[in-house]
């Protein structure tokens, strides 16, 4: 199941549907973070204003994202750290490893940061010589097991407690038992030895403040509390759409998040870090690095329609709420982003030459628009994105045509009459869709159209 | 008051007596109802697959036909086909004339039981039919139109019939126009989580808004052997166990 690629999405999901461990993981999770994140929305009574004002603040920060970025860097820099731009996943991994091999960097420690999935720069990383570490236990999980995340907030989510269990006895050799508390003390002695040991702590930001140049992040383990201020240097990856104007506005975001994400009302741990430290007495690390990331970013803020996509917060809720996600998992898109906004994200970083299934793997029910914190309209850029496929001509030929001699049909009221009437005549005779089929009965066309039993009824 | 009834491409091919039923109810509230023969599709199969010049054409014969009556309003049998008429301005987001030719329309259509419930203020219609049955929620009527209580409204109403709550009665059937015959599979197990809890709930009848997602849940219920039937809201608000 790993390291699929969005080009089979069809076979991958098919894949999935047949994994009967897949299936029962993914249906109690994504239900339980449903269930939890709309508890969690119905205990503020202004739930939809916090979204709107969520959206107010995104849209303005991606206006004038050029100002904001400027803004943050400067007061991030004038506190002693210092920033990096990367134009894509290349750049930002090679100024990573420059950073890591100039301090003489043997082991790196890595809180969960989706963006570094996105660059994959544990390879780079682990090619430069560096054994890295994941600190997030579900992260860590997938690292043992060689796999790739497969949802946003919850890496792990498509695996079972015996198979975590089995995982940690084969590779942590420690004596086979399903008692969460036992594996997870055992996960967490292994990683506390590492974080003593590590020179550099790799880190994702959820928020970066304009106005002082601090980066917020947000977790329940304390893993990113460690990976942020043991070892002595620090480095940040954020993507540039995660600035945000004020300090203020993260009022309305830190009640969306938790409450999206795994229906908390506060994550256990938030930390802000502005800078370096000031004195050499303080506590932290001697060296902040903070490394922005456009990588296909300023392409989607340059189009108006797609632009909402950049407005992403990443708590994941759009995944737990899609039926097809619910269904496949997220390891069947192929891509770092699955689910909704992962099929609207992937094709607009990666191109639609080898994603082009993924805006087609919807039934544009809603869902995940109705659960957004920042109300992005995900089944709209969906279509958006199906119109730039047919309109590069990366659908099928046959489907093409199929569309235009469509449109030929229910422009003229007489070819509608002759193909209903051919229609009524042939179904019997030339084969239905098998992919209706296959699983499903279908409806006969009538014998008489509601055209001609009009005449009666009038 | 006079309303054009737009009976939708999937009713008048393969589903008439809902188109016959809607006409019946809207009659019984006192609507007198015209129906143009020249119409054909709202252009949704083409929007929803990305064949946008198809469906600015199929989109603007719509605009132009019903532009023609005189009714106050258009009815339709289809939250689905209503929400893509709603759509209409995205369509013609860079041609002003188009665009303020389709936000009249849009204006002016609304899907059947919005229209009896927040236009006309009807929440009855006299219907009776006995049994117990329940609601499935299609999800453009549920998420575009925002209909919620109004078919809940009117199915309470109803004269014999024993409403019960579905289980996640908001969650998709797994149609999705295209997607049911591009990801068969994917479609078929998000319908299967619909057919379980339509029969957990113990019901003789599943009740919808939108003749696809019937067709969806229908057809999987028939191929299972199951006894429970699809009907459409019309059906049920036209039926009168009375004779």
């Amino acid at each position: 199941m790993n390291h699929l690629s969005s080009e089979t999405f069809r076979e991958n999901a098919r894949a999935a549907l047949a994994d009967v461990h897949l299936r029962g993981a993914l249906k109690n999770a994504t239900s339980l973070f449903g269930e939890r994140r709309r508890e969690a929305a119905a205990s503020l009574p202004n739930w939809e204003e916090l979204r709107s004002r969520a959206r107010a603040i995104k849209d303005e920060a991606l206006l004038h994202l050029d100002r904001y970025l400027e803004e943050f860097v400067r007061n991030a820099e004038s506190r002693g750290a210092r920033v990096h731009w990367a134009r894509d996943a290349a750049e930002a991994n090679t100024i990573i490893c420059r950073l890591a091999t100039e301090r003489d960097a043997r082991i790196i420690v890595k809180s969960k940061s989706m963006t570094t999935e996105e660059t994959h720069l544990n390879d780079a990383l682990e090619a430069a010589g560096m054994q890295v570490v994941e600190t997030d236990l579900g992260e860590y999980i997938i690292q043992l097991a060689h796999e790739t995340p497969s949802h946003i907030i919850a890496p792990a989510i498509h695996k079972t407690r015996g198979q975590i269990a089995e995982l940690f006895t084969a590779e942590l050799g420690m004596p086979p038992t399903d008692d969460v508390a036992q594996l997870t003390s055992t996960a967490r002695a292994t990683l506390r030895d590492r974080f003593a040991a590590a020179d550099v702590g790799i880190s994702g930001v959820n928020f970066g403040i304009a106005e002082t140049g601090t980066i917020v992040i947000v977790e329940n383990e304390g893993n990113i509390r460690l990976t942020t201020s043991l070892p002595r240097v620090h480095i940040a990856v954020m993507g540039i759409e995660k600035v945000v104007p004020s300090f203020a506005d993260l009022d309305v975001f830190l009640k969306l998040l938790p409450r999206s994400g795994t229906g908390q009302r506060l994550t256990t741990y938030q930390s802000f870090i502005t800078g370096t430290k000031r004195r050499a007495t303080d506590e932290g690390p001697e060296e902040l690095h903070i490394v922005l990331l456009d990588n296909g970013r300023s392409r989607m803020l340059a189009h108006p329609v797609t632009r909402q996509s950049l407005a992403c917060i990443r708590c994941g809720a759009c995944l737990n709420a899609c039926p097809v996600y619910q269904q496949v998992g997220g390891h069947a898109y192929g891509s770092v982003y699955p689910g909704p906004i992962g099929a609207v994200i992937t094709p607009q970083l990666m191109g639609i030459e080898k994603t082009s299934q993924l805006p087609y793997a919807s039934s544009l029910c809603g869902a995940c628009r109705e659960v957004c914190p920042v109300k992005i309209d995900i089944p709209r850029l969906l279509l958006h994105l199906r119109g730039e496929i047919t309109a590069q001509r990366k659908g099928s030929a046959a489907e093409r045509l199929a569309f235009k001699l469509w449109a030929r049909v229910m422009m003229s009221p007489l070819l509608y009459r002759t193909s209903s009437i051919a229609g009524r005549l042939l179904q019997h005779i030339i084969p239905i869709s098998r992919a209706w089929t296959s699983g499903r009965d279908l409806r006969p066309i009538e014998s008489q159209s509601f055209h001609d039993r009009w005449k009666t009824l009038q | 008051m006079k309303v054009s009834l737009f009976v939708t491409c999937l009713v008048d091919q393969l589903w008439t007596s809902i188109g016959v039923s809607s006409v019946e109810v809207l009659r019984r509230v006192g609507c007198e109802v015209e129906f143009d023969q020249r119409q054909t599709c709202c252009a949704q199969p083409a929007y929803n697959t990305g064949y946008l010049d198809e469906a600015r054409q199929v989109a603007r014969r719509f605009i132009s036909i019903f532009e023609e009556s005189h009714a106050e309003a258009i009815v339709s049998p289809s939250g689905s086909c209503t929400a893509m008429v709603h759509h209409y301005p995205q369509l013609f987001a860079d041609d002003p004339e188009w665009l303020s030719r389709s936000k009249s329309i849009a204006a002016k259509t609304h899907e059947l039981s919005s229209f009896l419930v927040r236009v006309l203020k009807v929440e009855d219609v006299g219907a009776s039919w006995s049994g117990r049955l329940t609601w499935h929620d299609a999800c453009h009527g549920l998420r575009d139109l925002n209909l919620k209580s109004e078919p809940r409204t009117l199915i309470r109403n109803v004269r014999g019939a024993e409403f019960v709550e579905l289980e996640h009665a908001d969650a998709c059937c797994g149609f999705g126009g295209t997607f049911s015959v591009k990801y068969p599979e994917i479609s078929l197990a998000i319908l299967d989580q619909k057919i379980e809890a339509i029969e957990r709930a113990g019901v003789q009848a599943v009740v919808s808004g939108d003749a696809s997602c019937l067709m969806q849940i229908g057809g999987r219920l028939s191929r299972k052997g199951s006894k429970v039937r699809v009907m459409h809201l019309a059906e049920l608000l036209a039926a009168d166990s009375r004779g």
